[in-house]
């Protein structure tokens, strides 16, 4: 009988201390019930910063588990950024929950799984540790979503969700399947060699698998024409939820979307390449024009961010260096910019009930100037105006498509962004230049205006100093094309 | 010989079994019959030397999905004589089905038995002289326990989440509080009162 050797793990011990974390505080809350919400809100937090600081101890030193688990500098920059949109998302969730009273000491737990999915699919070095994490976020999503069981629109969210993103999850297990039949390994590694061998004469069984791998893959970063459940489900769930939901998981799915891409299949770049393109532009357009009819304001920010999904999928056909340090420049700000949004529209109550009409906003500028100024430099951010955090964001991109001879998706993107400059615009007119109908509810909670002018702060500031993220975006991007290009 | 009989057995009782289910008027007896067509298909796995699928197939369908059918079928208010008056008007579809499915199965065969490298297309054998349990469980905590682990954490959210989505606490339900039943005290509840004869209480 041999003594078989444990697997090295030591670089998935931000992983490993999340998913017992999690199994403690669902202990925890069990027995506490609904009272323990905050509380184990707040340990929630801390794990998040502990699992922080566990990947920058213990990330980039080796692959875990027999290579299913890798982790580079891209790895690590983007499962911070999921960890940090998850922190502010569990803030929002706590005071929205304390708000409403509605306290479930579940929605903390399930956004800490749901955060442990997305790393371990950022993570993933295998098709089956992908399904697995993907599956592992997604279904604490759905949860999530669903959450207020009384009301009609959140378990309508919570379906919709579900149907669909179990047939997208159906779609990629397919092309995984087709992938892993055609080329006999679901390593990625060993489905590079046999791509590198066959590169001039691909076989049809991957290339369809791959086709199968990308549209599951574009339903979860909800890029057209996978779009179709983001503004009903953006619109159903509950706002923090939303917040979640528009941050970390779409981070996640792109980061992975990157990971996916650029490792295994980088030696086909062209065959991919053309698809990237085509959702890339269509969803720049459609998020741009589809979004000048919305007047509820959360399905506006969903069309909103399949257009930013548009933005970051152009670097990714960039598919080089500058490219994917400007994707996660661009997820970076965004996340910014979206959290704040996220905050400005938690602060949208009248006589105590959530409202979430943009013609709700007219004349906040007066009631409620720090929050209006605040949505303003978020709006004008998201629409790229200079020297905004958002106009650099897609100043990169833009650079990376121009450095790839992309000139037409280069193009489309600067016109669909004048296009969707005009909604962003008219919150804004709403806001400073209507009259008050009637007066939104006053007072912010201390939270809430932590992460408000907290993000607002980051948004304008950027330009003073964007060595930092520019600089580290650089090293994960490198990490990634280094290994593999 | 022994294996011939033990199959005939098998396969026969399988198929007979599968019939009643469709068959019996009683759907109880359909539940019990889908149970005993499962044990013996566990049986047929045995033969082929599957001992770790014949366990499983008890364990997941016997214990839990046929359990769970009996349940449906007792629980809920369903009117299966209706549901089975369009019997015969199924029946040339059904049985159109039947022969498609069972030419690709002649297709199969035919393909395979005359296919030149055909016995190469099948499962490798372990050299190795251990069971299949033994050969899942090497690798299931050691190579894959990564992927193990983190489907029992899925299987850990599906709960949470049926939980979540569907538990309510009734307010008005009476439930049994074994503290409280043992801490109550005759005292506290029984009054002895001496009554007079002819008056009442």
């Amino acid at each position: 009988m041999s003594i078989i050797q444990l697997p090295s793990m030591i670089s998935a011990s931000p992983e490993i201390f999340l998913a017992g974390a999690g199994m403690i505080l669902l202990m925890i809350g069990v027995f506490r019930k609904t009272d323990g919400t905050g509380v184990l809100s707040m340990a929630t937090i801390l794990c998040f910063i502990v699992a922080i600081i566990a990947g920058f101890l213990y990330g980039g030193q080796e692959n875990a588990f027999y290579g299913m688990f890798i982790t580079t500098s891209f790895t690590q920059f983007s499962k911070s950024l999921i960890l940090v949109g998850s922190i502010l998302a569990v803030v929002l969730a706590n005071d929205y929950m304390k708000t409403e009273k509605a306290q479930r000491f579940e929605v903390p737990v399930l956004i800490l799984f749901a955060t442990l999915g997305m790393m371990m699919m950022v993570s993933a070095g295998d098709l089956i540790a992908l399904y697995i994490g993907l599956e592992l976020q997604s279904l604490s999503l759905y949860v999530l979503a669903a959450i207020r069981r009384d009301s009609l629109k959140s378990t309508e969210a919570g379906l919709k969700y579900f149907v669909l993103g179990a047939l997208s999850s159906g779609m990629l297990l397919y092309g995984a399947s087709l992938i892993y039949g055609f080329s006999g390994s679901t390593d990625f590694l060993d489905i590079a060699n046999v791509i590198n061998e066959q590169k001039d004469n691909l076989s049809l069984g991957i290339l369809i698998g791959l086709v199968f791998l990308i549209s599951g893959l574009a339903f979860k970063v909800s890029a057209v024409p996978f779009h179709m459940w983001t503004p009903d489900v953006y619109e159903g769930a509950p706002t923090p939820i939303t917040a979640l939901l528009a941050i970390s998981p779409k981070i996640a799915a792109l980061c992975l979307f990157i990971q996916v891409l650029i490792g295994p299949f980088s030696a086909i770049i062209e065959q991919w390449q053309q698809i990237i393109i085509f959702i890339s532009i269509a969803s720049m357009t459609l998020g741009a024009v589809a979004a000048l009819m919305q007047t509820n304001i959360k399905r506006l920010l969903a069309y909103s961010s399949i257009g930013h999904m548009g933005y970051a999928l152009i670097g990714l056909a960039s598919a080089n260096e500058a490219g994917i340090s400007g994707v996660l420049i661009y997820l970076a700000i965004y996340l910014f910019m979206n959290v704040g949004t996220f905050g400005c529209i938690l602060c949208m109550r009248r006589n105590g009930q959530a409202v979430e009409q943009i013609s709700d906003l007219a004349g906040a500028s007066k009631s409620h100037p720090m929050m209006a100024f605040a949505l303003l430099v978020f709006m004008f951010s998201m629409a790229g105006i200079p020297p905004l955090a958002g106009f650099f964001g897609k100043w990169f991109i833009f650079l990376a498509a121009i450095e790839a001879q992309l000139y037409t998706l280069a193009i489309i993107g600067v016109i669909s962004s004048v296009v969707a400059a005009f909604y962003y615009l008219r919150i804004i007119k709403f806001m400073y230049f209507d009259e008050i109908v009637a007066p939104l509810d006053k007072g912010l909670t201390k939270n809430l205006r932590t992460v408000i002018y907290g993000s607002m702060t980051l948004v304008i500031i950027f330009f003073l100093a964007p060595g930092t993220l520019v600089s580290s975006a650089a090293k994960a991007a490198k990490s990634l094309i280094g290994v593999n290009g | 010989m022994v294996q011939a009989i033990a199959f005939y057995a098998f396969a026969f009782v399988t198929i007979a079994a599968g019939v009643m289910v469709v068959s019996s008027r009683n759907p109880v007896h359909s539940v019990l019959y889908l149970i005993l067509a499962f044990f013996n298909a566990a049986g047929l796995f045995v033969l082929i030397g599957a001992e770790f699928i014949a366990m499983i197939l008890v364990v997941v369908y016997v214990g839990a999905v046929a359990v769970l059918f009996l349940f449906v079928v007792m629980m809920l208010d369903i009117n299966f004589v209706e549901l089975r008056q369009g019997f015969m008007q199924y029946l040339p579809i059904g049985a159109l089905l039947g022969l498609i499915l069972l030419v690709e199965l002649f297709f199969v065969i035919g393909i395979w038995s005359f296919l030149e490298d055909g016995s190469m297309l099948t499962a490798v054998i372990p050299v190795q002289n251990i069971t299949n349990t033994h050969a899942l469980g090497n690798v299931l905590y050691t190579k894959y326990v990564y992927l193990f682990q983190a489907a029992g954490l899925i299987l850990l959210i599906a709960m949470i989440g049926a939980i979540v989505l569907t538990l309510r606490s009734r307010p008005g339900a009476r439930k049994q509080k074994i503290a409280d039943q043992l801490s109550r005290r005759s005292e506290d509840i029984l009054d002895v009162v001496k009554v007079k004869e002819g008056e009442g209480v």
